[in-house]
């Protein structure tokens, strides 16, 4: 049999003759987008709103917040947080969640990254109205990561920036005065964790990983308004609203478990989109025997800075007192900080990471830069 | 020469680093090429299959077109086993490619193809 068109395929022949598809929801306009947790195909303004909707549903079957409550949002300037930042102030407009909403970043110190991602942050804060307070490593720990990388290399750097970097947001919100902070996490990052807090057999972590909603410091609340938002809508979000956002990988040595992880994770998505949402299921349906929970440690606060810790430093001191004396592996390795330990007491002249008393008035400590 | 067809490309999402930190281009592929070039290594002589040969520039092809002539760096973080990395999102007239045919979509003139990374940081 010979085709009428020897030169046309059959895929020549559909793309000619086929319709547009139609949005599974209004069934009126074109679908633009392949939903990856339903494989739904839905138009552009279905889209934004089972997107928002969903965010939304989360927010309230979690019950994240009150009325007057004053919530800072982490914002780093790339796509999450961004799109976390329209979102929050789309949904405390149109169901009048009553919200104090601010802006939060941290400024690592990172020249040719964080010093342009800062400026997307500025620009959110006039295109959002929302108040901005930006907090520094070298404000709070003296240290910027640009001095950090410069001393220790360019291994381990991420250990340092990531607690440096969440016990910032906690005193960056605690001079705030906030209540509650929310950051950009979404289901695709909740997953990669848990999946890595199975490698490594990290039980404590396992379960709190996986929470929409976690304590921190001075009852500070920390959530996740988009734990269960895939990144691919969020991009696309961003995407067909046109957000502006700053997208450059950290010029010092991306953390590579977690690289493994993601793309690892991205294989399994591409042959079941569902495996995101199972992945986070699976990490919710562990249950921690209470054996076990005993043995892990409990909560005090820090001797020299007064932040929770499980340890009689927390984390941060114990990293800043290793770079001041020279000893930058002290805190990574348990047989570093033994030697640091034979080295004699901490000197008096350890500089104390400044402590922002969380009170209820009405009124920040800080200074805020305002929109203009 | 054979005939040709012009596209718009446009990286974001961090890809546009590996294309020279440009994020919009006007590229201009042959109408037909060979028959299975996600098999080969390189595109280099598979350029203007002659008319009724081969079969018609499509997305697959596009994708290994600018791998092998507009990328500078890092072609892994582009493409992988002959297509798009998984964490790379592609539209079709702004439309998402998985609604198009992903690769099968033959390219026609002035179509616009956006490659967007979600991989770099939030």
């Amino acid at each position: 049999m010979t085709s009428p068109h020897p030169h046309l395929g059959i895929r020549d022949l559909l793309q000619t003759i086929m319709p547009p598809r139609l949005c599974a929801l209004c069934h009126d306009a074109r679908a633009i987008l392949k939903r990856p947790k339903t494989g739904q195909q839905i138009c552009k303004e279905c889209f934004f709103w089972v997107f928002e909707t969903e965010v939304h549903n989360t927010i309230t079957e979690a019950k994240l917040f009150k009325p007057g409550d004053r919530v800072a949002i982490g914002a780093s300037g790339g796509k999450d947080s961004t799109v976390l930042a329209h979102v929050m102030k789309t949904l405390n407009d149109r169901y009048e969640y009553g919200l104090e909403l601010f802006l939060l970043s941290i400024d690592e110190g990172i020249t040719g990254y964080r010093d342009d991602s800062l400026e997307t942050v500025k620009r959110n804060q006039q295109q959002y109205d929302m108040p901005l307070k930006i907090l520094s490593y070298d404000e709070l720990y003296g240290w910027t990561m640009d001095a950090i990388v410069s001393q220790i290399g360019k291994k381990n750097n991420c250990t340092f920036c990531g607690v440096f970097r969440r016990q910032a947001l906690d005193r960056g919100a605690a001079s705030l005065h906030v209540d509650h902070i929310v950051t950009g996490h979404n289901a695709d990052d909740i997953a990669e964790t848990v999946l890595m807090n199975i490698m490594r057999g990290d039980i404590a972590r396992l379960g709190r990983c996986t929470l929409i909603c976690t304590q921190g410091e001075d009852t500070i609340k920390r959530s996740k308004p988009f734990k269960y938002a895939y990144e691919k809508e969020i991009v696309m979000y961003a995407y067909f609203k046109k957000l502006d956002y700053f997208s450059t990988e950290c010029i010092y040595s991306p953390d590579a478990y977690r690289g493994h992880a993601r793309a690892f994770l991205k294989d399994l998505e591409a042959a079941r989109p569902s495996a995101i949402i199972d992945i986070i299921h699976s990490g919710e349906m562990f249950e921690v025997k209470e054996e076990v929970k005993a043995t892990q440690k409990s909560q005090k606060t820090c001797k020299r800075c007064g932040y929770m810790s499980s340890n009689e430093l927390c984390k941060a001191c114990t990293l800043l007192e290793g770079l001041e004396r020279g000893m930058a592996a002290a805190a990574v390795t348990e047989r570093a900080r033994k030697k640091l330990d034979a080295e004699g007491p901490a000197p008096e002249s350890l500089r104390t990471i400044p402590f922002f008393q969380q009170s209820r008035g009405p009124h920040p400590s800080v200074a805020l830069e305002r929109p203009t | 020469m054979s005939a040709q067809i012009s596209v718009k490309v446009e990286f974001g999402g961090g890809l546009e680093l590996l294309f020279d930190n440009q994020r919009s281009h006007r590229v201009s592929v042959p109408v037909r090429v060979a028959a299975t070039p996600a098999e080969k290594k390189s595109l280099k002589d598979d350029t203007g299959a002659a008319e009724g040969e081969g079969r018609q520039a499509d997305v697959a092809y596009l994708i290994l077109w600018l791998r092998d002539n507009l990328l500078k760096e890092r072609a892994e973080l582009f493409v992988e086993n002959g297509t798009v990395r998984p964490g790379i999102l592609v539209l079709v007239n702004d439309t998402d490619w998985e609604l198009e045919g992903e690769g099968d979509y033959q390219l026609k003139d002035g179509d616009e193809i956006v490659f967007i990374s979600t991989l770099h940081g939030g």
